[in-house]
Order: C-alpha cells, then sequence, then structure tokens
C-alpha cells in the first residue's frame, strides 16, 4: 500500500527531473571554461564577460525587450477593454470577433508569420520593430483577454450592483470594484504575453526587418550556424529573467482576493 | 402614516416568465415591511426594482412623493443589504462602509465619524481595518448592515439577510435588526421565505405568490385570520379541511364536512347557504374527542409523533383528507389505528378563499 | 425619455470593443483574408505575384513532393500528440491528487519551462544529444553502448524535442480538469464494486475528458508548425509543413504557395477546433491560460 502512494510522487520528480535536464545542461555549461562543451574545463565567468561585450546581443536584447513591453502593454490595454466591453456589448458580431481575436494563439504560429510577413508587404509597413510589435501584440491580445475575461466571469455580480445601490456611477464601479477585482489577471495576463514575445522564433523570423534582430532570432540563427558558449551564458540570462517574471506573476495572479 | 414608498401596477416579465402581475402596495413611514414568499415567487424581483436593479415593464415607483422608476440605482435614497452580503473584497470594513458617503463627497471628518456610529450600532467597533474573508458570517452581515444604514436612506431594503446564517445566530440577528430598526426609524422592506421570521420581526407582512400579493396584513391578521387558503397554509401551517355552508345563524356558519358537522365565525365576506367552502384551522386549535357529540368529524388516528416539546397527531377524515393535530407536552390517550372525532371553537375555523 | 432609451444608455463601458474590434478587423482578420486571396493568385514570373486566378497552387500541393511532407507533418504531429497525452495525463492527474502547497509548487515548476524560451530547451538537448555529448557518455561510461549513437539529427531527437516542448500544454490541460474532479465519484464507484480500474476507465476517464481533448488540440495544432524544431534536432532532415511553408516564403518566395498551404493547415486547424466545440461544447480550451 506504502508503495502505491509513493509511485505518483516518483513519477512527478522524475519528469519533472526531466523537464529541468535540459535547462541545467546549459546553465550548466555557461560556466564552463572549457570552448567545447563535450569536455568540463571548469568554473569560470568568462562566457558571461564576453556576452556583455558583445554589442550585437545587447541589441538584440534590448529590442526583445523593447517589443515585449511594448506588444505586452498594447495587450493589456485592448485586451482588458475589450473584455470588459464585451461583457457589456450586446453586439451581433460579438462572438465571431472573439473567435477571431483569439485565432493568434490557436492557429499555428507558421500560418501568422508567414500571413503577417504577405500582408505589412502589401501594407508597405517598413519591416522591423513596428511589424514585430504589431506581430506581437497580435498574439499577446488572446491572453490577457481571456485572463481577464475569466476573472470578469467570476466576479459576484451583486458587487456591482452593491456598488451602485451605495451611489456609484457606472464609470465609478468600474474604477473602484470592477478594476481592482481585475487588475491581478490583467497583470497576470500582460507578464504571460511578455514571456511568449521574448520566447517567440517562429513569427519574428517572418516579420522582423533586415537589420532588426531580437534575442530567440539570434539564437536561433547561431543555433543553426554554429555555437559558441556565448549563448549558454545568454540562455542563462534569459532563464534568469523568466524565473522572475514567473515568480512576479504567480505571486499577483494567486493572490485572489477571497470568496465570502 | 405617511407614505414613503408607493409601486403602483408593476408588472415584469423575464422572456416569457410573468414575474410580477400587478403589483400595488404603500409602504408607511418608519414602517418594518416583510414580503414573505416561497422562492420564486418574484419578490426579490420587487427588491430589485425599488433599488432600481432592474427595471419594470410597467407600473410606476414613487419614493416620498417622487417618481423615480427610471431613476438610476445611484440616484435612489434607497440602500440595500444583499443576500450575499457583496462586501467588497478588496476594502476593509471601514472603507466599505465609508463607500457611500465617499461618493457623496462627504466631509472626512464627519465620515470617521459616522463609520465608528455605524460601527457601534451593529457593535463592530475595533474590526475597522478587517478584510471582509476576516470576518465570519454574522460580522459580514452586520458589516453590510452598516454600509447600507450609514447613508441614512429613506428605506432599507434587505434580502434574506439572515438566510446564510445557522439557526441560534438567525434568532439573535433578528432581535437586533427589529431594535436596530425602531431606534433607526427607517423604513425596512425586508425578504424572507420564513413565516416565522416574518411573524417575528414585522409591522406587516405582505404574503407573495406567483407575482402577486395574496394577503398584506399584521402578523396577527395573516397568521389568524388568513384571507386565502395558501396564506393559512403557508404562514399558519393550518389544516385545511373542505365542505359546503348548511346554514348561516347569528354570525356563525354551521358546515358539513367529511361527514360530519363543524362551525366557524363569520367574518368580513358572507357565505351563503350551500356554498362549497374551505375552511382552515391551525393544528394548536383542533381537539380530540373520543365520542361523538353535536359537532365534529369522524376521523382516524393515523400517525404520533413528538418533536420540540409538541406532541403532533396524524389523522385522516372520511374523505382522505388529512389534518394534523398538535399540543404541548405528551398525551397518551389515544392509540395509533382508533377511530377519534375532532372539533375546534367556531372562532378557530376560518373560511378562507371566499 | 423613454424606459427603453435608459437601459441602452445605461453602459457606456462596451465602448471598450472598439480598440478589439479594429485591431482584429485589420491586422487578423485582414491578413487572414489576404492569405485567402493570394492563394488563387499566380505567382509572377521574377518576383511577387500577379493578379491572376488559378487553382494551381492547391493542385501543386498534391505532387507527391508536398504532399508526402503534409503526411509526414501529420504522422509526426500525431505521434507527438499521443505521447504527450500518455506521459501528461498521469502527470496531470497525479498533480491535482497532491496537497494544496505540493500543487502550488508543482503549478510553478511546470510553468517556468513554459515559460521559457523553446530554443533554450532546444539547446539542452542538443548538448545532451550530440555525439559524444552527455546522453553517449554516460550509456558508455556505464557499458552500455561501445560507441557513441549519433541520436542528434535523427527522428527520435525530434520526436522528443516535440514532446518536451509541447508536455506543458498536455499537463495544464489535463490538470485543469483532473483538480476540478469530484473525487467522490470516483469513490462512489469503488463503493459500487467497481474496481481501481474500472473507476478509473468508467468514471475518470469520462470525467476529464474535456481536459484531454483540450490538451490534444493544445498539442495536435502547433506541432504541425514548429518548423524550428526539426531544424535545429532534425538537422534540416526532415521536413514538415511548417519548414516547407518557411523555405516557400523566404526562400523560393513563392507566396500563394505558401499561402494555399497555410490555407489548407488554418482549415485543418478550425476542423479540429470546430469538433472540439462539438463534442464538449466549452468554447474556450481548458487549461490554455
Amino acid at each position: 500500500m506504502k508503495n502505491r502512494t509513493k509511485l505518483p510522487n516518483i513519477y512527478l520528480a522524475f519528469l519533472i527531473i526531466l523537464m529541468y535536464l535540459p535547462v541545467a545542461v546549459v546553465i550548466a555549461y555557461s560556466f564552463n571554461a572549457s570552448r567545447q562543451s563535450s569536455v568540463w574545463g571548469g568554473f569560470s565567468f568568462s562566457w558571461y564577460k564576453e556576452l556583455f561585450s558583445d554589442r550585437s546581443l545587447i541589441e538584440a536584447l534590448k529590442n526583445s525587450l523593447i517589443i515585449g513591453v511594448l506588444s505586452s502593454g498594447i495587450a493589456g490595454v485592448i485586451g482588458t477593454l475589450g473584455a470588459v466591453g464585451m461583457a457589456k456589448a450586446a453586439l451581433k458580431s460579438k462572438g465571431i470577433i472573439e473567435y477571431i481575436s483569439t485565432l493568434p494563439i490557436m492557429i499555428p504560429e507558421i500560418i501568422l508569420g508567414m500571413v503577417f510577413m504577405a500582408y505589412f508587404s502589401l501594407m508597405k509597413l517598413p519591416f522591423g520593430m513596428v511589424t514585430l510589435v504589431i506581430g506581437h501584440a497580435s498574439f499577446c491580445i488572446p491572453y490577457v483577454f481571456m485572463m481577464v475575461k475569466a476573472r470578469l466571469a467570476g466576479i459576484d455580480k451583486s458587487l456591482v450592483e452593491a456598488a451602485r445601490d451605495l451611489g456609484a456611477s457606472e464609470t465609478k464601479v468600474f474604477l473602484d470594484i470592477t478594476l481592482p477585482l481585475i487588475s491581478p489577471a490583467i497583470i497576470s495576463g500582460m507578464l504571460l504575453a511578455f514571456a511568449m514575445s521574448l520566447d517567440d522564433v517562429v513569427i519574428s523570423i517572418f516579420i522582423t526587418g533586415p537589420r532588426t534582430n531580437t534575442l530567440p532570432i539570434k539564437i536561433y540563427t547561431q543555433l543553426k550556424t554554429g555555437v559558441t558558449p556565448k549563448i549558454n551564458a545568454l540562455c542563462t540570462m534569459m532563464l534568469l529573467c523568466t524565473l522572475v517574471l514567473v515568480v512576479l506573476a504567480n505571486f499577483i495572479g494567486r493572490k485572489k482576493p477571497v470568496k465570502d | 402614516m405617511d407614505t414613503i414608498l408607493e409601486l403602483r401596477n408593476i408588472t415584469k416579465s423575464f422572456g416569457k416568465t410573468e414575474v410580477l402581475k400587478d403589483i400595488s402596495i404603500q409602504i408607511g413611514k418608519g414602517e418594518f415591511l416583510t414580503l414573505l414568499g416561497p422562492s420564486g415567487c418574484g419578490k426579490t424581483t420587487i427588491l430589485r426594482i425599488i433599488a432600481g436593479l432592474e427595471e419594470p415593464d410597467g407600473g410606476r415607483v414613487f419614493l416620498n412623493g417622487v417618481d423615480v422608476t427610471e431613476a438610476e440605482p445611484n440616484k435612489r435614497d434607497v440602500n440595500t443589504v444583499f443576500q450575499n452580503y457583496a462586501l467588497f473584497p478588496h476594502m476593509n470594513v471601514e472603507d466599505n462602509i465609508a463607500y457611500g458617503l465617499r461618493i457623496r463627497k462627504t466631509d472626512k471628518k464627519e465620515i470617521a465619524a459616522r463609520v465608528a456610529q455605524a460601527l457601534e450600532l451593529v457593535q463592530l467597533s475595533g474590526y475597522n481595518k478587517r478584510y471582509p474573508h476576516e470576518l465570519s458570517g454574522g460580522q459580514k452581515q452586520r458589516v453590510a448592515i452598516a454600509r447600507a444604514i450609514v447613508n441614512n436612506p429613506k428605506v432599507l431594503l434587505l434580502d434574506e439577510p439572515l438566510g446564510a446564517l445557522d439557526l441560534q445566530l438567525r434568532r439573535q440577528m433578528q432581535m437586533e435588526l427589529k431594535r436596530l430598526q425602531k431606534r433607526l426609524g427607517i423604513t425596512f422592506v425586508y425578504i424572507t421565505h420564513d413565516q416565522e421570521e416574518a411573524i417575528n420581526m414585522s409591522d406587516r407582512i405582505a404574503v407573495m405568490r406567483d407575482g402577486v400579493f395574496e394577503q398584506i396584513g399584521t402578523p396577527a391578521q395573516v397568521y389568524d385570520l388568513p384571507k386565502t387558503s395558501y396564506v393559512a397554509e403557508f404562514v399558519g401551517n393550518a389544516n385545511l379541511i373542505h365542505g359546503r355552508t348548511i346554514e348561516i345563524k347569528d354570525g356563525v356558519a354551521s358546515i358539513e364536512a367529511a361527514g360530519g358537522l363543524v362551525k366557524a365565525t363569520v367574518r368580513d365576506k358572507q357565505p351563503v347557504p350551500g356554498m362549497e367552502v374551505t375552511l382552515a384551522v391551525r393544528s394548536e386549535n383542533i381537539k380530540l374527542y373520543t365520542c361523538s357529540s353535536q359537532t365534529g368529524i369522524k376521523c382516524r388516528l393515523k400517525e404520533i409523533s413528538f418533536a420540540g416539546g409538541m406532541q403532533k397527531i396524524f389523522l385522516q377524515l372520511e374523505d382522505g383528507t388529512e389534518v394534523v393535530s398538535s399540543s404541548l407536552g405528551m398525551n397518551l390517550a389515544f392509540e395509533p389505528n382508533s377511530e377519534l372525532y375532532m372539533s375546534f371553537d367556531a372562532n378557530h375555523g376560518v373560511l378562507v378563499d371566499l | 425619455m423613454t424606459i427603453k432609451s435608459r437601459k441602452k444608455n445605461k453602459s457606456n463601458l462596451w465602448y471598450g470593443v472598439i480598440p478589439l474590434y479594429l485591431f482584429t478587423l485589420t491586422f487578423v482578420c485582414g491578413p487572414l483574408i489576404y492569405m485567402l486571396v493570394l492563394s488563387f493568385l499566380s505567382r509572377a514570373e521574377v518576383w511577387g505575384v500577379e493578379k491572376v486566378f488559378t487553382l494551381s497552387n492547391y493542385i501543386k500541393i498534391f505532387e507527391p513532393v508536398y504532399f508526402n511532407t503534409f503526411i509526414e507533418s501529420l504522422k509526426l504531429a500525431l505521434l507527438t500528440t499521443a505521447i504527450t497525452l500518455l506521459v501528461g495525463y498521469p502527470f496531470g492527474y497525479f498533480m491535482a491528487k497532491l496537497s494544496s502547497r505540493g500543487k502550488k509548487v508543482m503549478m510553478l515548476l511546470v510553468i517556468v519551462p513554459f515559460w521559457t524560451n523553446a530554443l533554450i530547451r532546444m539547446y539542452g538537448w542538443i548538448i545532451i544529444f550530440r555525439s559524444n555529448g552527455l546522453l553517449d557518455k554516460l550509456l558508455m561510461g556505464l557499458g552500455l553502448t561501445d560507441k557513441p549513437l549519433k541520436l542528434l539529427y535523427s527522428f527520435p531527437a525530434v520526436l522528443v524535442g516535440m514532446v518536451y516542448a509541447l508536455l506543458p500544454f498536455m499537463i495544464l490541460a489535463i490538470y485543469s480538469v483532473s483538480e476540478k474532479l469530484d473525487w467522490s465519484l470516483v469513490e462512489a464507484a469503488r463503493d459500487l464494486g467497481a474496481t481501481r480500474l474500472q473507476a478509473f476507465l468508467t468514471i475518470t476517464i469520462k470525467l476529464t475528458l474535456p481536459g484531454i481533448l483540450s490538451g490534444v488540440v493544445l498539442v495536435f495544432i502547433p506541432s504541425m508548425g514548429l518548423f524550428f524544431i526539426a531544424d535545429i534536432l532534425g538537422g534540416g532532415k526532415f521536413m514538415l509543413v511548417g519548414n516547407l511553408i518557411r523555405d516557400q516564403v523566404i526562400t523560393t518566395r513563392n507566396w500563394p504557395f505558401a499561402s494555399a498551404l497555410s490555407v489548407l493547415l488554418m482549415i485543418l486547424t478550425s476542423l479540429i477546433i470546430w469538433i472540439y466545440r462539438r463534442v464538449t461544447h466549452v468554447k474556450d480550451l481548458e487549461g490554455l491560460v
């Protein structure tokens, strides 16, 4: 009986280890003094030093961060307003628009990348930061939208009615009651969107400009052409960013207002 | 009595369901009015219409003589205590209570004073900084009440406010609410499906059924003199006996029912001889005899049960009608399946559905 | 003012949908419609597109070279989905049975890779799989093999990469329904005489079906398009629809054909989502966010 109850835990642990193994390997090798990944040449920070002196990588990092902040910011505004509006609107087109707006995270990314490339050149948009931000916003919006929508649905209707009853106008109710209650969802939606933006290769490859590199694109090309151990250090840095984001999102998102 | 709130010919449908069918009532200043009825009878809809959270399809709502039918909920001098309290989870007790005052841009000092006063009134002084999830059910209830009364509304609406509390706390809160209402002199419109609660607390009770008022009256009127068989059963747990009037003499009707004869006092509405009538008799007013006399109906004892200091005897009349007789204490004189005669005083028999 | 008009004026918040509508129509609907139009146009001799209607792009898909790619892609996607389900179901299921603290920790552990750049995670596998890499060293050290296995740039490597990349989706989908599962139903089945296995097959599987389906959709759809995994771990030896579309767009610059391929992929995707919705009557996918 004892073994039976332990088996699930062993399975969970085994899979978690497997999940983190490649990540751990990358981190470990980022401190490897040897240039060859098959040899452990002792502990060293040299790759990090090289990383920070590589102008093009720093440039790519800067681009990725700007795109991430802008697209998740746009998503925060459009997604939140959209979810709140959708809850109030009595439009016939509501369902279909909602469906189409979530398509970017439903369909294979490759389609999105391809059609954006064709469409942006049709619209004569200059490929680069602008196209990247628009492209990323397209798949960031659904994350915020869906999270806010779910949270809105969970808000007790009588809270809004109580505020109205106590004399608040509709706008005041939104600012005093609804917004504070959905803000964890907005923030964790935006953080998720930011992480997804930071993660994206497939779409970015299609819509980036000749002189604009994002970090994932940079990593991708390096992986295809030839790896310098610098990439280990770069990946470790990105992992650190992700970890901070996840912890942050968890902290904010899980802090649910306790229900009656 | 000055009228503070009037509903005039209110109708309301949700889809095809008619929830309110031509509802009219006048509620006086300082009155404690209870809307009593089972769930789905439309009582909550009335409350929501008064609060402005719902709009009637037809009819008018007057508050203090002003037509407020179309006024937004935030523009009405009416506050609600919600069934699930609806305390704002992200605000502490103080902020919850002060919310309405802040909306009205009340002076800060005055807010503090009035919040403190309201908290004292509901005996929660010192709980200012607590959050709703740190409070017990009864405390949340008090905060919800404080949040509403702090605004000095003309009318306070309470939607089954004690529904979620356990029996003991409920009883205690009933008393407190009643005391509070008397002290503040605010008009209460109170919803419940519990007849005991309604009788204990109200100045007047409006018994509702399927979107209409069956009877509006003081607790005594509704309890002792039900107008309809529905009110008799719902409020007084009365037995209903069907029969035919034989004669009416000196304000007393003789009625033939289930092969026996009973008498009932005639009140505002007169039956004519030979008319099919329904009699309501509460169980505690039924007397049982082992032998027949001039009045009385033959019946068979089916079962005896004992609970809460009351003995209940379940009887069946010859026409199949089931009747319950109850009395205080235990009386072991009767045996199951024995044949008995039941009777009651004429003034305890109430002719209903006339 | 009539009663009706008040009702309409009541809420101004619905104006919030305007930006969403504008963005969706301009940057989601527009591109997709353009893709559909492109797929029926001819490719210009030198560069770009000619406005001549043709079905040839669709006919071209059925040429063996391309059609086989589609079939291979489907096969890999199906295999990936099957493995993630087999591996992920027990995980999500066991996870739902943990204490609330355990659940929180597990959730965090699953979410981190989900949020982590897929390329980084793939790169870790390269180090492990590469000839004379960690895995080879380990196996040779244990005396299980005497020469490097050359696992990198093989089909198993691609499969591992795909499963690895998409597993969190499956786990989260399964977990989100398992967590809501009323365990007393399973206990009731056991009480009524079902064995552990019977209870699992007749109750648990049925009740977690929405999660299973959602997970399948969430894994299957992206697995058709993750070209970079086949690139990095397959060393360009494996052509998937994703690689095909990319090559048609970037290398060959045959946009109409790439569009036709995308339209087909899109139809396939929509079909899967449509079936999912029909079966589960749920609009949003379980465990997506």
